[in-house]
């Protein structure tokens, strides 16, 4: 717990003061981890929204079918799948998939000496190593969660138009006239808590990792369970804060 | 800051460190000067390595005092390290490489960091140092795809990059053939020579110890057990120097080093354990 405060409070200097101070950090670390975090995660993050969608319309259809009123389908698939499902299982996927690989890969880095041969060549670990994934995750773990609401919603309205006659139009009207724009936003506050807890955890674990192979998939399964459970209960404390203090 | 000819590059007092209850580094205490190329020798697991670690400053002492350019470092903090760092280059026993970065990637990177050198710049002093460990033209290669001694050569490469004023190899030759092995310490001649290096270097290669050493030290049960020049350690009359300079099986160095005293509770019974571990599914 020292060591993850002490890794967020160097964080915050690398990000916010570092660069005044004329320490920039370089730009092609950067975009080469948004493409590994991000970018090579987008088939995963649109198979996974496809199905939520799917299912969620399918789920509400049965249940509203008895009310006789399916005509709020639409309604309640958006305002699932913007305010919980999409941020959750999206950073579900990106936890197991991102989140673990750099918890593996920096702990392998660990144990055999590399960064301590970057302390010694007076590169600081933390700039160099973390600085770059963190700003990654940051941009990406939202981006994948607006792709997926996009993804989720229009597998919402393949069921509607398949299986309940909807038109297009009717859709996304009903769409558009359950969610407001707070829903989205609600969305966007919470993947960026995510994926600032999921990278920081992640590092954490790997950064320090004891003894060899064993260490670094302890540190994997680590960064896996404490980002997962770290992740659902902000989600809660958000949720609470957002929707129900209000 | 200013380290004149007779003030200590490093000097080491007292340094003390345990792992556990145990003292790897037993009250060592050493100096090392300008110009000298200082071997330091011991039998494997007799903290060689944990000694150089110490010094460079990626470990911290129990209790102990190290100072490096007359500056005391055990108190120092990351920031202030740096200064000192950019000063020497370290060659560590695994290479240390960047998987994720070519060799070359790897040589640039200390004068990326730390220089201003154009990319044109910085190609040409990577192709430089590589030729002279004899690597030339691996600049493409990664880590991964080149054998363990030319893995120990770019390691050097990168550790001189900066032309430091202060080299530490940790087994600089192990893994290299006995030609590369008289490539690697006719450089370090060169360096210590001709630029006025001073370089700390681990070993248990014998001839090429006694090729580069000024002075000799050899470890054993965390402190000091013999020191001089390569003469006077050849000439010593400690049956442990002889026998280790000599290479013999049966003489006075301890073959195990028994770890009993210090852990009771895990050395008892170890068949035991492992039976249990991997045989307790078994109906
Ligand atoms: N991080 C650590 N935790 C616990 N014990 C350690 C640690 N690092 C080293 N040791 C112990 O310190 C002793 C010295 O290790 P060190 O790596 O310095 O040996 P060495 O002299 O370099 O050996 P070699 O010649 O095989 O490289 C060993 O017995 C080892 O068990
Ligand atoms: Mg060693």
């Amino acid at each position: 717990m020292k060591n993850y405060l002490q890794l967020n409070l160097s964080l915050l200097y690398w990000v916010f003061i570092a660069p005044f101070k004329g320490q920039f950090f370089k730009l092609s670390p950067i975009i080469r981890q948004m493409v590994f975090i991000g970018v090579r995660a987008v088939p995963m993050v649109a198979l996974t929204a496809l199905t939520i969608g799917i299912t969620l319309a399918m789920q509400s259809a049965r249940s509203l079918q008895q009310l006789g009123a399916e005509i709020y389908v639409p309604n309640l698939v958006t305002v699932a799948l913007l305010r919980e499902m999409g941020p959750v299982l999206i950073a579900v996927i990106v936890i197991g998939r991102s989140g673990s690989a750099v918890a593996a890969e920096l702990g392998t880095m660990k144990v055999s000496e590399e960064i301590e041969a970057l302390e010694v060549m007076a590169i600081n670990p933390v700039r160099f190593l973390i600085v770059p994934r963190f700003l990654a995750m940051l941009v990406m773990l939202p981006a994948l969660i607006i792709l997926g609401n996009y993804v989720g919603i229009f597998g919402g309205w393949l069921v509607c138009w398949l299986a309940l006659d909807f038109n297009v139009a009717g859709f996304i009207l009903g769409a558009l006239e359950s969610s407001d724009l707070w829903d989205l936003y609600s969305g966007v506050v919470k993947s960026v808590v995510f994926a600032w807890l999921v990278i920081t955890i992640a590092c954490n674990a790997g950064m320090h990792v004891e003894g060899g192979a064993e260490g670094v998939g302890q540190a994997t399964t680590k960064s896996v369970v404490h980002g997962l459970l770290a992740m659902l209960v902000s989600n809660a404390l958000l949720t609470v804060l957002f929707f129900f203090g209000r | 800051m200013n380290t004149t000819a007779d003030q200590p590059v490093i000097e080491v007092a007292d340094l003390y460190r345990t792992f556990g209850k145990r003292a790897v580094i037993n009250h060592l205490s050493l100096e090392i000067y300008r110009g000298e190329t200082l071997v330091i020798m011991g039998g494997s697991g007799c903290g060689k390595s944990t000694l150089l670690r110490h010094i460079i400053g990626v470990m911290k002492p129990t209790s102990g005092s190290i100072k490096i350019f007359g500056e005391e470092t055990t108190a120092m903090n990351e920031r202030e390290l740096t200064g000192i760092r950019r000063r020497f280059g370290m060659l560590f026993q695994s290479g240390a490489l960047l998987a994720s970065l070519t060799v070359g990637e790897n040589v640039a990177l200390p004068l990326i960091e730390h220089t201003k050198l154009t990319p044109d710049e910085i190609e040409q002093v990577v192709k430089d140092k590589l030729e002279i460990v004899g690597l030339k033209g691996f600049e493409r290669m990664k880590p991964a795809e080149i054998s363990g001694g030319m893995k120990k050569r770019v390691g050097l490469a990168r550790a001189l990059a900066l032309d430091p004023e202060l080299l530490f190899s940790d087994e600089p030759t192990s893994g290299l053939d006995p030609i590369m092995t008289a490539v690697v310490d006719r450089l370090t001649l060169d360096l210590t020579r001709k630029r006025g290096m001073t370089a700390v270097v681990v070993t248990h290669d014998m001839t090429s110890a006694f090729r580069i050493a000024t002075r000799m030290i050899m470890l054993g049960r965390g402190s000091i057990i013999a020191q001089g020049t390569p003469d006077e350690i050849r000439n010593c009359d400690n049956p442990e120097v002889q026998q280790f300079i000599n290479g013999e099986a049966d003489g006075p160095v301890p073959l195990n080093i028994s770890q009993d005293e210090d852990h009771p509770h895990i050395a008892p019974r170890p068949l035991v354990t492992a039976r249990g571990r991997f045989h307790n599914k078994t109906p």
